[in-house]
């Protein structure tokens, strides 16, 4: 049981093809079960979000994309750095007008680029904007916001923006900003999960990236272990094909008995090697899973989907969390 | 030979790596593809067919980055030992980007050492130079283009293997140059140091009016220090880096010319096989030379003839048996979950194919160990010729 009653903000992040944008989308999709509200919000400006849920690109505003079980209601968002500070300027300041207008010089471009710092600030103060509404009750609030991080390389930089700022602004407003903004990041309302696959690159980053998390004082979630394989073959199984005991012949006879049209002798050959294939892969993953297991984290496994991601697979990915026990 | 299927031309990879009119090549695709082991390989085989080469790599993975002999960043190559002469005498050096430095020693470069000194001092100069997103893909060019004329003046290299940052986005390799090139040349770095009062007649009204809702929303935000900086920063970049543009142009075409070949890389996965179709029509609308596509990671099958449906029937059937008949059922379920993995596999490829079907395509088996050694790189090189 994975009780996230309590957490506000889900940042998920992970290596690059190993699933984040799934994972979060099925993470958005599981807890706004039972009539929650959840949003899922996109950081990077791929679009991924929107080719998940097969709709149109998303805009800077609040969307319900998806139907959860039991009348829930997933929502998105598409967040970049130019729109978060008019909307900054325009909420704090005043400022809209200016902000557009600013906007059309290419004053926002010039000022995010020059210090990208001030545009991770951006982006994660939207989140946490998000996220006060329901400290505050508004009626307009999430029961929980995921976001689509970006990967598990720049995880601690883009989310420990008090450090990112505070070189730049020593005092003033956008430190204060910064600050406020840290103290959600920092808070238990917050989790960061990483996904991984059982692959030993992707497994060494998930290590780092939690030591990272650790490092900076920043509350790590979950590993979520992402396309795992079906056992198939059992311990006892697993080790006569290590052992190179497999009564392969009677296995084929077998098999062609049960219909299987093929030789004995190739048929042989290749459940022996698809067996083998198997049986590496499978003690590999299952050396990842130990190194994994050594961080003493909360993990939650999920299936490969054999036919692709589709929103029908983001709804099976949803129900293993649940079955998973997050909540 | 691999029995993966795919209907697109072969792509030759030797024709490439052994081409001694080919001196730069270029690796690119989604992340997580292989793409820095790919371009090791790929240089490890052309060194050990007799070419001089060296080889950039931008985030090599521990292990490999130690049989490399690069694990330490010091921005400039050194020697692979172990390498096995096939043909000739080839060599390899290899070097991991060092974004900051290389970006440090371009300021160097360009303007007298007390102004250099301002600028790196700078913190608006040291945000940028080690966290701007499109930082990495310009040094890599810049990086590029200093190895390429090292090569033709010093003569010790023929061949420069490239590969290319961990962007969101393979095309941000292209653009990111570019994009800051644009910056630091832009509107708003020459309204800011332009005096005050040519603002107005200068840029027009307009523009002034726009600049002073810029320095009091700024001010508001951010302070008058970080205003100072700045300011301070674009007074200082802004006499160095007059020609910055002019240095992404110059490697832009050198991107461009017949010697150099890209290669994309690609896993058979929507995501990956989707970036690598926006980098291919973008290589082909800017007249970059493509040389072809490398599927990498690419599930085999085997037991051809048995389709998925018989396995499955004949799984039922034994499943209820002994215990000699529960593990053919077992095994043949593997057979019957491997037929599928390689059709979902064949048909996102296809997708590709079909879209782009003179791009040639080699494929490369799934490895069921990542590659630490040259002995593993020198067997990924084999694949991949064969």
């Amino acid at each position: 049981m994975v009780d996230w009653s309590g957490t506000a903000l889900h940042v998920v992040s992970g290596k690059g093809g190993a699933g984040k944008t799934t994972v979060a989308a099925a993470l958005a999709i599981n807890l706004a079960r039972d009539g929650k509200r959840t949003l899922l919000m996109e950081v990077e400006g791929r679009q991924g979000i929107a080719q998940l849920f097969d709709t149109a690109p998303l805009p800077y505003e609040e969307r319900r994309i998806a139907i959860a079980p039991g009348d829930g209601e997933v929502w998105a968002m598409a967040v970049d750095a130019e729109d978060a500070l008019v909307d900054y300027l325009a909420t704090f300041y005043n400022l809209g007008r200016a902000g557009s207008a600013l906007r059309k010089m290419g004053a926002i471009d010039f000022a995010t680029t020059l210090a990208p710092g001030l545009r991770d600030v951006l982006l994660t103060g939207k989140a946490c904007e998000l996220v006060r509404r329901k400290i505050k009750r508004a009626e307009n609030a999430y029961d929980a916001v995921v976001i689509d991080a970006p990967p598990t390389g720049r995880i601690a930089q883009f989310l420990n923006v008090t450090a990112q700022v505070s070189s730049l602004a020593k005092t003033g407003p956008i430190h204060r900003h910064a600050e406020m903004v840290m103290g959600v990041i920092s808070s238990p309302l917050t989790s960061v999960h990483l996904v991984t696959l059982l692959e030993e690159m992707p497994v060494q980053e998930t290590i780092d990236g939690i030591h990272e998390l650790q490092r900076v004082n920043l509350p790590s979630g979950a590993v979520f272990v992402n396309m795992t394989r079906n056992p198939i073959l059992d311990e006892k199984q697993s080790a006569k094909v290590r052992k190179g005991s497999l009564p392969i012949k009677k296995i084929s006879e077998a098999a062609i008995h049960a219909g299987i049209r093929e030789s004995v002798d190739v048929l042989a050959a290749g459940l022996l090697q698809e067996a083998n294939d198997h049986v590496l892969r499978a003690d590999l993953e299952a050396r990842e899973r130990a190194r994994i297991d050594e961080l003493n984290v909360p993990t939650i496994t999920l299936p490969y989907v054999t036919r692709g991601i589709d929103l029908g697979s983001l709804y099976a990915l949803a129900e293993v969390m649940y079955d998973e026990g997050v909540r | 030979m691999s029995t993966f299927k795919i209907d697109a031309p072969t792509f030759d990879i030797d024709e490439i790596v052994l081409n001694t009119n080919i001196h730069i090549i270029v690796c690119t695709g989604a992340g997580g593809v292989g793409k820095t082991t790919a371009a090791a390989a790929l240089a490890l085989r052309a060194a050990e067919h007799g070419r001089k080469v060296c080889v950039l790599t931008i985030d090599p993975a521990r292990r490999l980055a130690q049989a490399l002999g690069v694990e330490t960043l010091d921005n400039s190559p050194r020697r692979v030992v172990g390498i096995e002469q096939r043909e000739g005498s080839g060599s390899l050096d290899a070097m991991m980007l060092d974004m900051k430095r290389t970006f440090d020693e371009v300021v160097e470069a360009h303007s007298d050492p007390e102004r250099a000194q301002q600028i790196l001092d700078n913190p608006f100069y040291q945000s940028l130079s080690s966290s701007f997103a499109g930082t990495q893909e310009y040094m890599a060019m810049e990086k590029l283009g200093q190895l390429h004329a090292q090569a033709r003046s010093e003569g010790i290299w023929d061949l420069i293997v490239v590969d290319t940052p961990p962007s969101r986005s393979a095309l941000d390799f292209l653009d990111a140059p570019a994009r800051l090139g644009s910056f630091l040349d832009g509107k708003f770095i020459r309204i800011l140091t332009a005096p005050a009062r040519t603002a107005g007649r200068g840029i027009g009204k307009l523009a002034a009016v726009g600049f002073s809702f810029f320095t009091s929303a700024l001010s508001k935000i951010l302070g008058t220090q970080v205003l100072n900086d700045v300011g301070a920063f674009v007074t200082a970049i802004d006499s160095t880096f007059g020609g910055f543009r002019e240095r992404a142009d110059a490697t832009y075409a050198l991107l461009k010319d017949s010697h150099t070949a890209f290669i994309v890389i690609a896993a058979p996965e929507s995501d990956a096989l989707r970036e690598a179709s926006y980098f291919v029509e973008r290589l082909h609308a800017d007249s970059m030379p493509l040389a072809g596509l490398v599927l990498n990671r690419v599930q085999e099958v085997t037991l051809a003839a048995v389709s998925r449906e018989q396995a499955i029937a004949a799984t039922e059937v034994l499943e209820l048996g002994d215990a000699q008949q529960k593990l053919a059922a077992a095994l043949l379920e593997l057979h019957s979950e491997r037929v599928a993995m390689v059709q979902r596999q064949q048909n996102v490829a296809a997708r590709f194919t079909s879209a782009h079907p003179s791009v040639p395509v080699v494929t490369v088996v799934a490895l069921p160990q990542d590659v630490h050694d040259l002995g593993g790189l020198r067997a990924i090189g084999e694949l991949l010729a064969d």
